[in-house]
């Protein structure tokens, strides 16, 4: 690609708009994985105790639980993920490729 | 052909270590020497089909880059579902119950990250190898040595524990002496890639993927069967007969430390991230869609494994645990702890299904290495090769022939280091390959795709850094310096390097790149636009070659 045509899609609307959108999404979603599985680690680091407590007077535990609501939960933003940018992000990028290929 | 010769040979392999393990008067497994035999025989199929579509570099380095995503997810899956995670993490919760748990959640909990962060934009900017991405705005030759470096260092640590675990494992499940199984591992790895490259290989994974998840999943419908569908049931007759009581229900003494169990998921979750026959799979898909299709897959399949893992290791507690059948005359379990998981498909399924757990246990070892030797071969091949020594004028003749030597001379050095580190405590082996990753794979990718300001300078350093640190550091923690040295007291008080390591990758390359005042870095930074238009929309990124 000329300097010329990198320019001409740095400044395109479409692509303002396509990187503030994926960059929103990325960030986002990327923080609250990292929030989820850090928040479970210090967890597990200074309150043991907590994730050991039993859940609903039973022998399974908080922890247990916790464990298969992280890999819903990690599943879950991969899908979001997944679903925003086919439905949101895919057509916009489609879009600014074929105007910049004319 | 050569392939029917190999077959031949493979065949007298086997049968002369038979003779051999008759002698030795182990007990054979013949369910399980049957359903192997069976899987060999389909995979190396596999691999002749495959040879006849294998004829350019493309198609040996990234299957032509036609896989879909769904094909690509199983084989992601399968990479990270191995028999060390089969096998390790079922011991691990059978022994410290909840503990296990931490270690699985650490791996599954890096994919999102890899979706978020890496994939789309890896497959956008790469060909085959992630040095690609790394070298794309920056200088060549040194990028794609230290690049490489990394990727060999990974590689081959991984293979070493690969092809220990397996000796032994191959040893227990076959009756087998460990030599020939070593070998037997060796020659079917180097043949499946030199052979059917890339195709063949993700194949096999798949095959695999697809065995290991239908075997778990009955496994663990067993299990919840013996306790009445309730896994309340299960948790409850679990503690009632461990010796921790309610105290396998809860995190015990593996991440008391707040530095370490910060270091020890750090290393998982970004290792991950850096381990290159992972990062290679996102250029076997045809498009940045698809390679983040084949993370959603991946990422699903990866965590319905660890949840049958749970019902797996707590239902063996019970099962296994209180069974006489699978304990010796001492009381320990027969061949050791890692073996709850082959008992526990004993206990539900008999020797028919021990069998088949045990041909797949010997074969998804078979797939991890052979992604392993792929990936070490392209380094040294496609980075090393082609692009420094013969500086991209090399043909695509004499790159897959290069290729091909490299499997060879990987697999030969996979055996004798296999044989060499037989009797060896190589337990930290493993922990330091993700540590390794991660400090110094990922910070380097991360950074090249991320930051502008980023020179060739500073992602050397940046490397050189991580690698350094991370063996440094590992070699002074307990694992090393206590355990394998012999020392009164660890130097360096943590197990895991990672969090460590990895900071000083990080301040490594950004220190040496933001007092880079060479015209060379000015350039670098100048050619950053074009290379982020080209990892956000995918213009100008290399297509599916064919399929």
């Amino acid at each position: 690609m000329t300097s010329q045509e990198l320019e001409r899609i740095r400044q395109h609307p479409d692509f303002v708009q396509l990187v503030r959108r994926k960059q929103r999404l990325t960030w986002s979603l990327t923080l609250a994985m990292l929030a989820i599985y850090y928040g479970f680690v210090l967890l597990v680091a200074f309150f043991p105790g907590v994730l050991g407590r039993p859940l609903n007077g039973g022998v399974t535990s908080v922890g247990m639980l916790v464990g298969v609501i992280i890999v819903l939960l990690s599943f879950a933003l991969t899908g979001i993920y997944v679903r925003h940018t086919n439905s949101v992000l895919d057509p916009l990028n489609d879009r600014l490729k074929q105007e910049c290929a004319q | 052909m050569m392939l029917s010769r190999l077959l031949l040979l493979l065949g007298g392999l086997s049968v002369a270590d038979l003779a051999l393990a008759a002698d030795a008067a182990r007990p054979l497994n013949w369910h399980a020497i049957g359903m192997f035999m069976l899987f060999v025989l389909f995979t190396l199929g596999i691999t002749r089909w495959a040879a006849l579509r294998t004829r350019s570099t493309a198609d040996f380095y990234t299957a032509g880059g036609g896989l879909t995503g769904f094909q690509n997810g199983l084989a992601i899956a399968g990479d990270m579902i191995s028999a060390a995670s089969f096998l390790g993490i079922s011991a691990m919760m059978f022994m410290n119950g909840y503990d296990g748990l931490l270690y699985a959640l650490g791996v599954l909990a890096g994919w999102p990250i890899i979706l978020f962060l890496i994939a789309e934009r890896l497959r956008n900017l790469g060909k085959y190898t992630f040095a690609d991405v790394v070298s794309y705005r920056l200088e060549q030759s040194p990028i794609r040595i230290t690049a490489a470096f990394g990727t060999l260092t990974v590689a081959l640590m991984y293979l070493v524990a690969q092809m220990v675990g397996a000796g032994k494992l191959i040893e227990l499940l076959f009756g087998m002496s460990y030599l020939n199984a070593v070998l037997l591992v060796g020659v079917l790895m180097v043949c499946y890639v030199t052979f059917g490259g890339m195709l063949a290989t993700t194949w096999v994974q798949i095959i695999k993927a697809i065995l290991l998840l239908s075997g778990s999943t009955f496994m663990a419908f067993m299990v919840l069967r013996h306790f009445g569908f309730s896994t309340e049931a299960m948790f409850a007759s679990a503690a009632a007969v461990h010796a921790k009581g309610t105290g396998i229900m809860a995190p015990g003494g593996l991440l008391s430390n707040p530095v370490d169990a910060i270091s020890l998921g750090i290393g998982m979750m970004f290792g991950t991230a850096g381990l290159p026959h992972i990062l290679m799979r996102f250029f076997t898909v045809g498009s940045a869609k698809e390679a983040r299709k084949s993370v959603f897959y991946a990422t699903g399949f990866i965590g319905y494994f660890y949840l049958l893992l749970i019902v797996i290791g707590f239902g063996s507690i019970v099962m296994v645990g209180t069974n006489p059948e699978f304990r010796d005359a001492a009381g320990a379990i027969i061949g050791g702890g890692n073996m709850v998981a082959v008992h526990l498909s004993h206990a539900v399924g008999g020797s028919l299904f021990l069998g088949f757990i045990s041909a797949v246990a010997f074969a998804t070892i078979l797939a991890v290495v052979a992604g392993l030797a792929l990936s070490g071969a392209s380094a040294i091949s496609h980075d090393l090769y082609a692009c420094v020594i013969r500086k991209g004028q090399a043909s695509e003749r004499e790159e897959m022939r290069i290729s091909r030597l490299a499997t060879l001379g990987i697999g030969v050095l996979a055996i004798i280091l296999g044989l060499l580190f037989e009797s060896q405590n190589i337990a930290f082996l493993s922990g330091l390959v993700l540590a390794i990753a991660a400090s110094v794979n990922f910070p380097v990718l991360f950074l090249s795709m991320f930051w502008k300001g980023l020179t060739t300078r500073g992602a050397v350093a940046g490397s050189v850094a991580g690698l350094l640190s991370a063996i440094v550091l590992l070699v002074l923690s307990p694992a090393v310096w206590v355990n394998v040295l012999h020392h009164e007291q660890a130097l360096f008080p943590y197990s895991n390097p990672a969090l460590f390591s990895m900071s000083l990758a990080f301040l490594g390359a950004w220190l040496f790149s933001v007092t880079d005042a060479s015209a060379r870095a000015t350039e670098e930074r100048g050619r950053y636009m074009a290379q982020f238009i080209r990892s956000m929309t995918g213009i100008g990124a290399a297509a599916a070659s064919r399929h």
